[in-house]
């Protein structure tokens, strides 16, 4: 058919827009001005001061600490959620289950940071346990929210699941344990590793539901980037910003490059 | 060339030089990148034909059939219909309609309402509009359907629906895409009679696109073989079968039995070739286009030659052999001959008799021999 | 187990999940029963005992102490007394504080969908209708923000849109005074149209792309010019995608907190803002409490619309 004017150019400008900022961003970590917009020569001081502020390092360690056990045992409960969901058809609470899963992908952070820490304050009074704020009560926040991404992602997966590879392990003798980590388990992988890898990223990235359930001494990254920043612009955050913007560049990279080189084979069956 | 038989009240357009097509594509090629997909197509198109392309996957028959219904423009080339030019004119500004292969239902409109699509884009007036489709509903045998949805439908069922779509707008030439591919065998064969019904009551021109032999032969006034974006061969059914042009075209359709040889004798009203695959010689008993000692190709079809236990009389035209293998399909037998230059004869016979104990069997040396005019001479 | 026989030749080489399996269903314990009950049991005490929590707290008073809010049961001479506070919800009502703040994360949510529809539909529909090989490379594109930081991408703007920043320059170039885009509602359209737009394009992509271009082709010939078949086949087909981008913006736009705080100006009202301060700077956690459950009435629409959209974005296809 033939191709008109109009969508090549709003695609175009839309992509413009997307990475424009992003771009300066990145180019204006380089300058040498502590004015952030105003070009004055290049630079890498900016990394040199961001490795040597103790409060930030210290931040995004927790924080990388906090992403990766989050991401484990969202990663978990995740896929067992997604296993109930798409593989035991019929069972009682199976809506609510279904509902209770979906319902943080959607829900504004505020609120889900509220009700949290509302209920760790109770359970403390009531319980004694979790005493305080800190890592345990953002890592239990953090898996509850960052579970409903991974089970999304498994689900959708488990859906396209050729049943007919199961049967035929249980017909050659496979107990339903075995079969799950024998057959299902290899297949389901590249859903667990981007589910995992979604979990950890959206761990690392938040900020709302974080500032609510961290105690004294347990910023995290994100709280302490938002504290900058709304004091006004600084160069050392475009730093850290560029160097995760190219650690998930590559990432994405390799992931697009992995997934091509797997698609022949895929498309085929 | 061979003889063709010649009827003597010819009503057949296509015979009549003076006839004026209905859609003339002249010299169209279109290229896909370096690619040609089809390449110097000429071909003229009478009023009231059932015109089938046939060819096998990427052939060029659907980018022709996407050409004239205006989805694809001619690299080069001109297509005329009636008489008009339709270099840059859009499709939905074509009298033209197509049938698509996968029926391009709309699935979120119902039966009525896919039927109306196209009337509705024309401005017809609501009432004329509601005549028209329950006109169209009954035609396909639909009436009580009017209110489904696409897929509240079975296959056959959508693709009447897909056929009423395409005719509401009363074309004058309606195309169809592998119209009966999607339906297994039995519906296939009804509709395929259904759709000729259709066409000759409606006086519509169709062409088809098929990859199915036997769909072009029982559907078409005329076929166009197509091969690598080339058109192989155009003729009714029976000069495709009976009088290929080409080694293509005879392979192409049914099967054949297919042997090289060299003539030895050239004249005007007979030419004997000699084949060493064959173990004999061929008279054939009219004039053929060619020099003596040129080697070329002799093909005749499986129920063309005959199977005797006894040596039929004649130096030319038969040939020994072992019966090799037997299938018996019921109404005929299709025996494999294996002759003494290790060539393999398929020759089929009739079961003319019921439960024959005469019948020749497996491992007997028979004769095969064949008719003057049996076989087709072919130098390409 | 013991021994070998003929009806039992080699034993099943033991595996780790043998063993575990074996101790599950020794303590009356199957494997179903535990993969339902983990998440379940985690969902209810993580997902749906805070919200009860909320909401009961929503109905005490704020009060001085640890916690600071009034207990809901008190024991009051050997009786328990339940005490219910309408307040926070009577106030959501009457001060106008509220009330504006709601309806203008309202407006300024469903605005900043709408842009973020005109401008993603187009993408979305370009990406589907691309080369396979362009359509891989366009998606990584859209992605990839999605995976970079949030906040991240939020500050970039503000070095976008700030007085001295790169658009004013640009301008500065041509000669064109420079606008103040900075803590300006329009700032904050930009920004949730910028950060959620990957959420508009993704679904809208999925359905688009199992658009069936023949469906289209079939519309052309029967007289459907370009626009008649844009709204009459390919609008109404790609509808659940349409619903499902749109909702996934519009939900978590309305309790938007980090975009109105960094990119808006102090009259830039919205609710998740609101919530924040009511709850960081006047430590009325009761209010906070009201505050968040009436947001909550406020997306449960959206949110059962998006679930229809997505069961139906899925069936088109798991369809194909």
């Amino acid at each position: 058919m033939r191709r008109g004017w109009f969508l090549p150019t709003m695609a175009i400008l839309g992509f413009v827009f997307l990475y424009a900022p992003i771009i300066s961003l990145v180019v204006f970590s380089f300058n040498e001005s502590k004015l952030v917009t105003v070009w004055s020569g290049f630079s890498t001081k900016w990394y040199g001061e961001l490795f040597a502020d103790p409060q930030m390092l210290g931040a995004a360690w927790l924080s990388l600490r906090i992403a990766a056990v989050s991401a484990t045992i969202a990663l978990v409960l995740g896929t067992l959620c997604a296993i109930a969901l798409v593989r035991f058809r019929r069972f009682r609470g199976r809506t609510v289950l279904s509902g209770m899963v979906s319902a943080p992908l959607v829900m504004p952070d505020v609120i889900t940071g509220l009700s949290l820490l509302l209920l760790f304050v109770g359970m403390e009074s009531i319980l004694g346990w979790p005493a305080g704020r800190g890592m345990l009560t953002i890592i239990l926040a953090h898996s509850t929210f960052c579970m409903a991404y991974v089970c999304v992602v498994v689900q959708s997966r488990l859906a396209d699941f050729d049943m007919s590879l199961e049967e035929a392990a249980m017909d050659l003798g496979a107990t339903p344990a075995r079969v799950f980590f024998d057959i299902t388990l290899p297949i389901i992988a590249p859903a667990l590793v981007s589910g995992w890898l979604l979990g950890f990223t959206l761990s690392l990235d938040d900020l709302v539901i974080a500032s609510f359930v961290s105690g004294p001494g347990s910023s995290t990254l994100p709280m302490v980037i938002f504290s900058k920043v709304k004091l006004g612009v600084s160069p050392d955050v475009n730093a850290l910003a560029t160097i995760i913007i190219g650690i998930v560049a590559l990432g994405v990279f390799a992931a697009t490059i992995f997934q091509l080189r797997s698609r022949p084979k895929k498309a085929r069956a | 060339m061979a003889k063709k038989p010649q009827i003597a009240a010819d009503t057949r357009p296509w015979r009549d030089p003076s006839a004026k097509p209905f859609v003339r594509i002249s010299n169209v090629t279109k290229k896909f990148g370096d690619v040609y997909a089809v390449a110097d197509v000429s071909l003229d198109i009478y009023k009231g034909e059932l015109f089938c392309l046939l060819g096998g996957s990427g052939s060029g028959k659907s980018t022709l059939l996407r050409m004239l219904a205006g989805f694809e423009e001619p690299t080069s080339g001109k297509i005329e219909i009636d008489g008009q030019d339709m270099t840059g004119v859009a499709p939905y500004n074509r009298p033209v309609n197509m049938m698509f292969q996968s029926y391009a239902l709309f699935p979120h409109m119902n039966v009525e309402q896919n039927i109306a699509y196209g009337l509705k884009r024309d401005h017809l007036p609501k009432a004329e509009i509601a005549d028209r489709v329950a006109e169209l509903l009954s035609l396909v045998k639909l009436q009580d359907y009017g209110k489904r949805r696409p897929d509240q439908l079975s296959g056959g069922q959508r693709q009447r629906v897909a056929l009423a779509r395409s005719l509401a707008k009363r074309p004058k030439l309606l195309l169809l895409d592998e119209p009966l591919g999607a339906l297994d065998k039995k519906l296939r064969e009804e509709t395929q009679f259904e759709l000729v019904k259709i066409q000759e009551t409606l006086g519509v021109t169709f062409i088809v696109v098929t990859h199915d032999q036997e769909e072009a032969m029982s559907l078409a006034t005329r076929i166009g073989v197509m091969n690598y974006g080339e058109i192989a061969m155009i003729g009714e059914p029976t000069d495709i079968y009976e009088f290929p042009n080409s080694k293509f075209v005879a392979g192409f359709i049914g099967s054949v039995n297919m042997v090289e040889g060299v003539v030895t004798e050239d004249e005007a009203d007979h030419v004997r070739i000699r084949s060493a695959e064959l173990g004999c010689d061929i008279f054939v008993g009219h004039g053929v286009d060619c020099a003596p000692n040129q080697i070329l190709w002799w093909a005749i079809r499986p129920e063309k030659i005959a199977l005797s236990r006894e040596r039929p009389e004649g130096d030319a035209n038969v040939t020994k052999g072992l019966v090799e293998d037997i299938g018996y399909l019921g109404d005929m037998s299709v025996y494999q001959i294996l002759l003494d230059s290790g060539k393999r004869l398929r020759v089929t016979q009739t079961n003319t008799v019921r439960g024959n104990p005469d019948a020749i069997t497996w491992d007997e040396p028979v004769f095969c021999t064949w008719h003057n005019d049996a076989g087709s001479v072919l130098t390409v | 187990m013991s021994s070998f026989d003929i009806d039992n030749p080699a034993p099943p080489r033991r595996r780790p999940w043998t063993g575990i399996e074996r101790a599950f269903a020794a303590v009356g314990l199957s494997g179903r029963a535990l993969v339902i009950a983990a998440p379940a049991i985690w969902l209810t005490v993580f997902f749906l005992v805070p919200l009860a929590v909320v909401f009961g707290i929503s109905l005490a008073t704020k009060q001085f102490g640890k916690p600071p809010y009034s207990d809901l049961l008190t024991t009051e001479d050997g009786t328990v007394q339940l005490t219910l506070h309408l307040s926070n919800y009577v106030r959501l009502f009457t001060d106008s504080l509220y009330v504006a703040a709601y309806l203008n994360s309202i407006k300024i949510a469903f605005i900043s969908t709408i842009f973020a529809l005109l401008i993603g539909f187009p993408m979305a529909y370009f990406i589907a209708r691309s080369s396979d090989r362009w359509r891989n490379i366009l998606l990584m594109l859209v992605i990839l923000p999605f995976w970079t930081s949030f906040l991240l991408r939020v500050y970039a703007l503000t070095g976008f849109m700030r007085g001295n920043g790169v658009i004013n320059q640009i301008l500065g170039v041509f000669h064109i005074p420079p606008l103040v885009m900075m803590q300006t509602d329009f700032a904050v359209y930009v920004g949730i149209v910028y950060t959620y737009l990957p959420f508009m394009i993704l679904p809208l992509f999925t359905n688009l792309v199992k658009l069936d271009g023949a469906l289209l082709e079939a519309s052309a010939d029967l007289g459907g010019r370009p626009m008649r078949t844009f709204f009459s086949i390919t609008l109404p087909l790609s509808m659940p995608g349409v619903i499902a981008g749109s909702m996934l913006v519009f939900i978590p736009a309305i309790g938007e907190f980090v975009i109105p705080s960094l990119l808006g100006g102090p009259e830039t009202l919205m609710i998740g803002r609101v919530l924040w301060d009511e709850f960081f700077t006047n430590t009325n956690w009761p209010r906070a409490a009201a505050v968040a459950i009436a947001m909550l009435v406020v997306v449960v629409v959206p949110i059962m619309l998006l679930q229809k959209a997505q069961d139906a974005v899925q069936d088109t296809a798991r369809a194909k």
